[in-house]
């Protein structure tokens, strides 16, 4: 490692790692710490993606796919099941992932592209000098070491301390963790190329419950619960639990994980001078799905293009990485954050009365494009009340 | 004060994520948790597996 960097990347998911190889391929220097002893382990994530939000940044590669998705199916509190399918009959619409080998697939691309990676390597603290983030002190076993840059991309995490530490409050609201916990269950009985997501008060209250297929007999079953709902004999592992145990009471666990999701708005401002924050440290997650792998390579890619441009000009100061977060803002994926948000504040106050009757409305939708946008735009169709219980949002979605 | 179940965490960051102080930190496999923690739960409530408590008196 050396002693200076253009840009230090701390965290090495897929923010740090798409940030990295993006300085990298731009001719900066950079190095990726990453905290833990292996790049993607232990897996905090259900894995599922969409087909293009993946092709966009990385070649499908079937040593890090496990499954391809060609529907996806949702529950209503009753029972009563809607199927969604794409309109192009067979089409692929997304994957679930291996994260443990994809995380790792893009660290070694940013590698290979010439960055620099460390592990079991923390950032203990910013480096300072009035009020400009100028690097990091880094830990790696017992040993301390000073480590200087001309930008730090925070890339660290849902439990990222680094942003707080120059000054930034990060904190999540209760309401608004999605408290998780997953199995990755084996030899039970599934469609293999369909995700199933549970709705309801009682199976996740303003969560939901996903099966997301990782092979013939296998998926990664979770919950996500919100934080508000959390508490003594009610956590997301009792919810679990007992779905497993009336749903796939012979399956085996091979994995368990836990794990937390915003659903919150982003970051005030994702920017300080000398300092970028991307990823779920940025809070980015898209706050319907709990979705942020995208978001994440999104915002790391964003913020290793704009750094170039900064560095290049011999600025980095608040100011001039501003266009960083007006670009993410801006963005397609900004503004579904920002869309979301406010449906996923709708929905999280239907009763389970009001979830049944719109998934009664229909059974089956063929979808042109696989994304919420279209499914929400769907159920509008069908569902006259929902356009105005939404009021402006509706509007806007059309 | 604040207990760690250590044999019950793990060791997400969930809890991190809503400390209001910012007194929690996630090494590794290891949850730290730092003097500037005033007890005041929300972590434990947060927590997917109830590794944490809140407890009156200081542990053994
Ligand atoms: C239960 C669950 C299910 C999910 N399911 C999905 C899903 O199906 N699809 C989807 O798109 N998203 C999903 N997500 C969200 C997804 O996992 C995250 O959005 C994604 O991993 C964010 O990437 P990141 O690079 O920002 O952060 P991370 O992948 O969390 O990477 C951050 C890295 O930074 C490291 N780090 C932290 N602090 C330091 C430090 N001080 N020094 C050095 N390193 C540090 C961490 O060890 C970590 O490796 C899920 C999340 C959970 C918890």
């Amino acid at each position: 490692m050396k002693s200076h960097y253009n840009l230090l990347i701390v965290g090495g998911g897929p923010a740090g790692a798409i940030a990295a190889r993006t300085a990298a391929q731009k001719g900066l220097s950079s190095c990726i710490v990453e905290k833990r002893s292996a790049i993607g382990a232990p897996v905090r994530c259900a894995e599922g993606i969409g087909r293009e939000a993946l092709t966009e940044f990385v070649k499908p590669d079937e040593r890090w796919i496990s499954a391809e998705m060609k529907g996806a199916a949702i529950v209503a509190p009753d029972g009563t099941m809607m199927k969604l399918e794409s309109a192009f009959a067979g089409n692929k619409v997304g994957y679930i992932l291996d994260r443990k080998v994809f995380d790792r697939e893009l660290v070694w691309q940013a590698a290979e592209a010439g960055s620099d990676v460390a592990v079991k390597t923390r950032a203990a603290a910013p480096i300072m000098e009035d009020g400009v983030v100028k690097g990091a002190k880094l830990e790696y076993c017992g040993k301390e070491s000073r480590v200087t840059a001309d930008v730090v991309i925070a890339a660290d995490g849902v439990e990222s301390k680094f942003a707080r530490w120059c000054g930034i409050d990060t904190t999540v609201p209760v309401r608004e963790i999605m408290s998780g916990a997953q199995y990755v269950l084996t030899d039970i009985d599934i469609d293999p190329h369909s995700t199933i997501f549970y709705l309801g008060n009682e199976v996740a209250p303003e969560g939901y419950l996903w099966i997301f297929p990782k092979g013939d007999r296998s998926a990664n079953v979770g919950i996500g619960i919100s934080g508000k709902k959390s508490g003594s004999g009610h956590r997301a592992k009792d919810y679990l639990d007992r779905f497993v145990q009336k749903t796939f009471s012979n399956g085996k666990p091979i994995e368990f994980i836990v794990g937390g999701v915003s659903v919150c708005r982003p970051l005030e401002c994702t920017v300080a001078d000398g300092l970028i924050i991307t990823g779920d440290a940025a809070r980015v997650v898209d706050p319907l799905t709990g979705g942020g792998i995208y978001n994440a390579m999104f915002t790391g890619r964003l913020a290793a293009q704009v750094a170039a441009d900064c560095i290049a000009q011999g600025n980095t100061g608040k100011k001039a990485l501003m266009a960083y977060d007006a670009g993410w803002r801006a963005s397609k994926m900004g503004k579904s954050i920002e869309r979301n948000y406010h449906i996923k504040e709708y929905l999280i106050k239907l009763s389970d009365e009001k979830l049944n009757a719109i998934i009664h409305s229909v059974t089956k939708l063929n979808l042109t494009e696989f994304s919420t946008l279209t499914l929400i735009k769907e159920l509008m169709k069908v569902n006259p009340r929902l356009v105005v219980e939404l009021g402006a949002l509706a509007a806007s979605l059309r | 004060m604040l207990n760690v179940h250590r044999n019950i965490c793990g060791y997400c960051g969930c809890c991190v994520s809503v400390c209001p102080e910012g007194a929690l930190e996630l090494i590794d496999a290891y949850l730290c948790v730092e003097k500037n923690c005033t007890s005041c739960g929300i972590c434990a409530k947060v927590c997917p597996l109830g590794a944490l408590e809140v407890v009156d008196e200081k542990p053994l």
